[in-house]
């Protein structure tokens, strides 16, 4: 017990390291290495720092906050081409218990569902049955399961305590899988 | 034991974090997409997507979802009969809801050579860095 306030300051010093080198580095599309410099039609092109600085920030990825950006509304995605119309929101957290030594893993429905719509990872990516998914680390990193988004878009693997957030002794009588309010 | 390894995985973690932070070889924004399944063949610059700019605008499932995109870069086998056809990227791209397809180079805007790949991915940084103008990487999507 008596190590877990040194590892919790630890870590959070190194991450904030990592962030702050790291905060608000946008680089123009001109000197970003994958666009092409000699192209002229890249000054129509926007660059992302005109966008993304606006936006609420964030210590990895596109260090911007997406999820905070939609829920407040600061931003406005559509959700279909066709109407805007509302898709189904679905507010429960799901609980991963098989994680070794690290937190358990509470998975948030709703911000995923606002984000997406159910069939964007059900049945293909997940089945929708407790404790069927076979998830594992080496699986995620490889691009399965999480690792679809999480890693290529959504924020990135190496924000361990994002999704292992959940200290097993702050919950009691969890199933693996099992939702909670 | 349990104390020993939690530390060594945080610590595991913890290089791992600051290895991706330093040793970031291209710098373009997270989660741009390049698309060179046939632009190099072609004589056009890769496609550069920037998945930041569309999320602003459209929410994951209308993509991923209404249109059908894999989530795979290189999967969809995207080609310009496909997207002056409505598919894909012309769902949008046909001078309506977004510029259409005459304006190549806001597109096709990439390092010639850049191989098909997810940017700045977590296992790319951390397994197999991909530079600009290595178009030979084994795993840079399917080949036409």
């Amino acid at each position: 017990m008596r190590q877990k306030p040194a590892l919790v300051l630890l870590t959070t010093l190194l991450l904030t390291l990592a962030a702050g080198i790291a905060a608000g580095n946008w680089k123009t599309l001109r000197n970003d290495q994958l666009h092409d410099p000699s192209n002229p039609s890249l000054r129509v092109l926007q660059d992302p720092e005109e966008a993304l600085a606006l936006l609420p920030p964030d210590t990895a990825g596109n260090m911007v906050n997406w999820v905070t950006a939609l829920q407040r509304g600061i931003i406005s995605p559509r959700s279909s081409l066709r109407e805007d119309r509302e898709h189904e929101i679905l507010d429960d957290d799901v609980l991963m218990l098989d994680t070794m030594p690290l937190p358990y893993v509470r998975f948030p429905h709703r911000p995923h569902s606002e984000w997406m719509g159910c069939e964007t990872c059900h049945e293909k990516l997940f089945v929708s049955v407790a404790g069927a998914n076979a998830i594992n680390m080496g699986k995620i990193l490889d691009g399965q399961y999480c690792g679809v988004c999480h890693g290529a878009v959504a924020f990135p693997l190496t924000e361990c305590n994002r999704c292992h957030n959940t200290d097993s002794s702050t919950v009691s009588g969890a199933r693996p899988g099992g939702t909670l309010p | 034991m349990q104390a020993a390894k939690i530390i060594l995985f945080t610590l595991l973690a913890a290089s791992a974090a600051t290895a991706v932070t330093y040793l970031n070889p291209a710098d373009a924004e997270y989660g741009d997409v390049v698309m060179n399944e046939f632009s190099d063949d072609a004589g056009m610059r890769p496609v550069v997507f920037p998945h930041w700019f569309h999320r602003i605008r459209f929410r994951c499932k209308v993509c991923h979802g209404d249109l059908g995109f894999a989530f795979k870069a290189g999967g969809n086998g995207i080609n310009m009969l496909k997207i002056i056809d409505g598919e894909y990227c012309g769902a949008c791209h046909d001078g309506n809801v977004a510029w259409s397809i005459e304006n190549c180079d806001l597109c096709h805007s990439g390092m010639p050579n850049t191989p098909t790949q997810v940017h700045n991915s977590t296992s790319q940084k951390l397994v197999a860095p991909v530079a600009p103008g290595s178009v030979t990487q084994p795993d840079a999507g399917s080949e036409d």
